[in-house]
């Protein structure tokens, strides 16, 4: 089991507090119906799936109930860091850093 | 060498000392006609029909690891067809055919055992739906009958069926024609039936890279024995479908979940079916050699670990002791995960990509293991033809697109 921790209760907490929401940075259309078919198919099912760094969204929602994002190595599971949904995505090569560190 | 009874008392004769290797183990060639990346049941299964069903005999089977190590040897081995929708119908029933075949076919004992797969229901909403599946399916000549709460015990005499469970048996959806097969076997035999159709198999040879010409149409493939030149190259590469189709520039819809199972250790003959739990998670049967094999759910997040939480498996065996209470006591003896390429749909991708020359069966999820044979034999006839098999062609990748989606979410019962 993951141990989570929350950026906004600033706690590790299990992962069962918490629900997965999917990739995170995926940004919904401004104006979804000047998209050609294509383009929405990607932006509802295309996923990068990637083997290593990964930018996803949780939800804790047994807990304060809010949206953040998770970056976490999908080969080991280890969780590089937390950050608070709306922060900027961090950059990769410090991640690994601070991950290995840690 | 054909297996016979004559062969095995030879053999018995002289110690079972001259038994030949069952498939060739040779170095790559600088070239094929095709090239198939994954070397797992439904890769091997679509290299053998390319061979025997359409003449295509230059081609290779590249695994980065050995053949049959990824889900082929990791999954619960279950095998029914009773999905709700005409097109899933076709391709798991086109499957469910080949496998009451196929041992004869290989000449190889693939141990496919109709033993009847039972999916219990818990919840009124679970009748209906099974009801529902139960209609559809007999319309389309697919056998699945409802039972009674006391006939699937009848069925399946450990089950327990008391009405104080927290989520009590209702009644049961049943295809006897379902059941299990042996899975090394699938992925040896359908090796063996291709390397003597002329077949390389190449185990440890991972696909580092997928060249494109300047057409855009695939080149070749870059491994870690050399590169290999090919104008056809199929992707069967489940969790790590992904990965190899970025090589080409491709992105999928797809994402990657641990799926796990565990076995128990072997016991007498005692449990005579599968029985498959949705609502409550757990699905159980036991191997010939007497373990009791169970799935539990996929993890919640996405992963290529190949191991995922305790929580998981905790919460099938919990649901496997309430529903079968004479195996409290069973001691599990090893548990494992799988990495299971997931669709939006729940149903499988398999054809043409945007790439010309570049084929992809994937997406099978947490239920690919029914549709091997199947899945192979439209997957083959694909690639031969340049054009989707009409079994295969509902499951295209531009479905995504057009929004013919396959919602087989109901059906394929691992709770995701």
């Amino acid at each position: 089991m993951l141990l989570i921790k929350c950026p906004y209760c600033e706690m590790e907490r299990p992962e069962i507090e918490f629900r997965y929401a999917g990739e995170a940075h995926v940004a919904r259309p401004l104006d979804p119906s000047s998209q050609s078919d294509a383009e929405w198919a990607g932006y509802l099912y295309l996923r990068s799936n990637p083997k290593g760094l990964h930018f996803e969204r949780w939800h804790h929602v047994h807990g304060c109930a809010r949206f953040f994002n998770v970056a976490r190595d999908t080969i080991s599971d280890r969780i590089l860091t937390t950050y608070k949904a709306g922060e900027p995505k961090p950059d990769p090569a410090s991640l690994t850093a601070t991950g290995a560190a840690t | 060498m054909r297996f016979s009874a004559l062969t095995i008392l030879k053999q018995a004769l002289s110690g079972h000392s001259g038994w030949p290797e069952q498939w060739r183990s040779p170095e790559p060639k600088s070239a094929y006609d095709a090239v198939i990346v994954g070397g797992g049941g439904h890769g091997l299964g679509t290299a053998y029909y390319l061979a025997r069903e359409h003449g295509l005999r230059n081609i290779a089977v590249l695994e980065k690891g050995w053949i049959g190590g990824g889900n082929t040897g990791r999954n619960t081995t279950i095998i029914r067809s009773n999905y709700l929708w005409e097109e899933s119908e076709a391709i798991y029933e086109h499957s469910l055919k080949l496998w009451e075949t196929l041992s004869s076919e290989l000449n190889y004992n693939v141990m496919y055992s109709p033993r009847g797969v039972m999916m219990l229901a818990h919840t009124v909403h679970d009748v209906q739906v099974f009801k529902r599946h139960v209609h559809a399916n007999r319309l389309a000549g697919i056998d699945n009958e409802w039972l009674t709460a006391q006939e699937a015990k009848d069925f399946c005499p450990p089950l327990n069926i008391s009405p104080k469970l927290r989520y009590p048996v209702l009644g049961a959806a049943l295809q006897r024609r379902g059941g299990t097969a042996r899975h090394d076997a699938v992925a040896w035999g359908y090796a063996r039936g291709a390397s003597a159709l002329g077949v390389d198999i190449i185990q440890n040879c991972e696909v580092t890279g997928i060249r494109r010409d300047a057409t855009g149409a695939v080149e070749g493939v870059d491994t870690v024995r050399g590169f290999i030149r090919t104008k056809r190259v199929g992707v069967v590469a489940a969790g790590h479908t992904s990965v190899v189709m970025a090589m080409a520039g491709v992105r999928m819809p797809l994402e990657s979940y641990p799926l796990q199972a565990l076995v128990s250790e072997p016991v007498k003959p005692a449990f005579p079916c599968v029985v498959m739990s949705n609502t409550v998670h757990a699905y159980i049967s036991q191997s010939d050699k007497g373990e009791l094999v169970i799935g539990a759910g996929t993890d919640a997040y996405t992963s290529y670990s190949q191991t995922g939480g305790l929580h998981i498996t905790t919460h099938t065996v919990d649901a496997i002791c309430d529903l079968f209470p004479m195996f409290r006591r069973m001691r599990m003896m090893r548990n494992w995960g799988g990495i299971v390429d997931v669709t939006p749909d729940r149903s499988p991708i398999i054809g043409k990509t945007p790439v010309p020359g570049l084929f992809v069966n994937c997406g099978w999820g947490t239920g690919g293991f029914k549709a091997t044979t199947g899945s192979a034999h439209v997957f083959a006839a694909t690639i031969a033809k340049g054009e989707p098999h009409p079994i295969a062609a509902p499951f295209s990748l531009e479905r995504f697109t057009t929004g013919r989606l396959i919602d087989e979410a109901a059906a394929a019962a691992v709770a995701h």
